[in-house]
């Protein structure tokens, strides 16, 4: 999707960019300095999210920085719209560049509303024209103006200030805006909501982004691009999430995203990107020659039992189908689980292999039963657009599943089971 | 004089007309040097944020300040301001700095990193940032300082009655009073200061809760 339409994003260049330390002398007891980085270049087109991923002290924070000249180059340039961020006046620079950090930083002696204000009030907008703005942002980030917009930051969720953090960086429409690990000092259920929300919200706004995290698993669910970065400041990998998990550039970042880089796709994908396939379906007092038949000349040997509003009740196994008569509803004895169009292929997949009958039903916003879902649809959906070479992980004969002939249900049920035997690996 | 009561009412009641001109000079006396006090403090406190190496010999210099004794100071300082208002308001201005330096950097010091780097990032400039996050964030303590201060500043102002009765204070009753032996002077001029004390401090902690409404809501949460 191009960002055509919207009139507010730009292109972010970076071109050679060097940073380095070396001549900083510290004092004892201060702060390390922050990683360095090592002649970065790369692009990221208007209107999308990039990630700047990696292990802490890579310089991913670094980068970031030097867009709005928190921090400033050694050498190189960042170009915002083919203008060179360093020739700008840093002041006016950072008013055009929305910016939102982990621990947000909102200011305690003041409303919600004002925060949302501070950089309309920096500008100069008029106050009917700050209020106003603060208003339509906290509504849109879904707090309501009237009972939030006079609270202190000191009244709030965690979550809530994060989202205050994220509407006072767009206040004044900001064409890029950076992310420091926005959504790293709230809970994991929490962070998952606040990430879906953002989502949603550059669906509109289709804002230039880079996004910091050293969560691969949030970088490959935020980022239309992912910049892996490794130790010294370089870059190992910049491509699409889809790129970089299904090829890895070198073992650091095969060793970075994680053996489980397989499932992780997974989450990339969503039941809506499967073929529809209609299960073979029956109601209660159809006939059963007739339910025998339709089972016969579908792919899936069970029946799915319905409503009459089409609605999934349960499946019925071949074996318990009788040789005449009518269908009962005590036929069917197990229920089949239920996904929707927006699960992931992950979820879809968690979901089928802990249930009964390894097949899920997609169903529509009334319920109705849409489309059919194996495990083996996930896994050629999988096999398609996976090319070039793989990395193994030392000593994993994982790798050994992607060779010819797909897994089976089972080979992906103990790929899961030994992932979660797993998951002391050091990832990051 | 037989039968003298400690206390003589009926010359309190006589005398309102000094107590208030008295009272009113004590104020003056301690609000000169407290203004004084806390724009120079906040001055070398913004220094201190700028260059924290200059705090440690900062607060010797004040601390060492602090233990001139006034008698000492205003015999320093006659020959060049007389028994003048001046002479008075030096030494009790100096003597607010060991406190109010302290706090004023304490205030400044408070000021989460994360509030000044979002503030940093989204445009403002420094002074900018100065006056509208890092003072208005300084103030909690800024007025603890001062509170202290002004309860400070109204003790030591009594021994100004020393140099002149025009701008004497409260401290004038005191001294007269040992004078001419006559206790109702000094327990009026001790009391007086006392009560003035108390309603100071009562005032400013009413100051800093208008000033500081944010700071009730954290308190709340806290």
């Amino acid at each position: 999707m191009s960002a055509g339409p919207h009139r507010s994003a730009a292109v972010v260049e970076f071109d050679h960019v060097t940073k380095r330390y070396d001549n900083v002398e510290r004092r004892p007891g201060s702060a390390p300095p922050p990683g360095a980085v090592n002649d970065l270049s790369l692009t990221v087109p208007a209107g999308k999210i990039c990630v700047l991923v990696g292990p802490s002290g890579c310089g991913k924070t670094t980068s970031l920085k030097m867009v709005n000249r928190l921090i400033e180059p050694t050498s190189g340039k960042i170009l915002i719209d083919g203008v060179d961020a360093g020739t700008r006046d840093v002041t006016e620079l950072r008013r055009s560049i929305g910016y939102v950090i982990q621990q947000v930083g909102l200011f305690p002696h003041q409303t919600v509303a004002e925060n949302v204000a501070t950089v309309p009030r920096l500008v100069g907008w008029s106050k009917e024209r700050q209020n106003e703005r603060a208003d339509e942002l906290l509504a849109l980030i879904g707090l309501d103006p009237a009972k939030y917009g006079k609270r202190f930051p000191a009244q709030l969720s965690g979550g809530e200030r994060q989202r205050v953090g994220v509407a006072r960086a767009l206040a004044v429409d900001p064409p890029i805006m950076l992310m420091d690990e926005p959504f790293g000092a709230v809970d994991p259920i929490v962070r998952d909501r606040l990430q879906n929300e953002f989502l949603r919200l550059q669906e509109e706004l289709a804002k230039t982004i880079l996004f910091v995290t050293h969560d691969i698993d949030e970088a490959i669910k935020m980022g239309d691009l992912v910049a892996v970065f490794q130790e010294g400041g370089k870059v190992a990998q910049f491509g699409t999430p889809t790129e970089i998990l299904a090829n890895p550039a070198s073992e650091f970042v095969a060793r970075f995203v994680g053996a489980d880089r397989g499932l992780k796709r997974l989450a990339l994908s969503r039941v809506g990107d499967l073929p529809i396939l209609a299960p073979a379906s029956v109601k209660v007092g159809d006939d059963v020659a007739d339910a025998r038949k339709r089972a016969a000349a579908h792919s899936f040997p069970y029946l799915l039992l319905v409503d009459a509003a089409q609605r999934p009740l349960g499946w019925i196994a071949p074996d318990r189908i009788p040789a005449s008569g009518r269908i009962y509803d005590t036929m069917a004895d197990v229920v089949p689980p239920i996904v929707n169009r927006r699960t992931t292929l992950k979820d879809a997949l968690s979901i089928m292999l802990d249930a009964d009958v390894q097949a899920a039903i997609s169903i529509d916003r009334a319920g109705t039963a849409q489309s059919l879902i194996t495990v083996d649809d996930v896994v050629r959906l999988m096999r398609e657009g996976q090319h070039g070479p793989t990395f193994g992980i030392e000593g994993d004969e994982d790798a050994a599943a992607d060779s010819a002939g797909g897994p089976s249900a089972d080979e992906i049920g103990a790929a899961v089971s030994a992932e979660a035997a797993r998951t002391g690996d050091p990832v990051d | 004089m037989e039968g003298q009561q400690l206390i003589d009412w009926s010359w309190i009641g006589d005398h309102l007309d000094d107590i208030l001109v008295r009272t009113l000079q004590h104020l003056e006396l301690t609000i000169i040097p407290i203004v004084l006090g806390f724009i120079i403090s906040l001055i070398l406190a913004v220094w201190v944020t700028r260059q924290p190496r200059v705090y440690a010999p900062l607060t010797a210099t004040t601390g060492l300040l602090y233990t001139i004794p006034s008698i000492a100071a205003f015999a320093f300082l006659r020959p060049i301001f007389g028994l003048s208002l001046i002479t008075a308001i030096i030494p009790l201005t100096t003597y607010t700095l060991l406190i109010l330096v302290r706090n004023n950097v304490a205030g400044l010091q408070s000021v989460p990193a994360d509030v000044l780097e979002a503030a940093e990032g989204m445009g403002y400039t420094r002074a900018q940032r100065l006056r509208r996050v890092e003072l208005p964030l300084a103030v909690p303590l800024m007025i603890t300082g001062i509170r202290l201060a002004v309860v400070t500043t109204i003790g030591l102002a009594t021994v100004a009655s020393i140099l002149g009765d025009s701008f004497g204070g409260l401290g004038q009753f005191i001294t007269e009073g040992l004078q001419t032996f006559f206790p109702t002077k000094m327990i009026l001029g001790g009391a007086m200061s006392v009560i003035l004390a108390f309603v100071s401090d009562f005032l400013l902690i009413r100051v800093e809760h208008r000033l500081t409404p944010w700071a009730a809501a954290r308190a709340a949460r806290a």
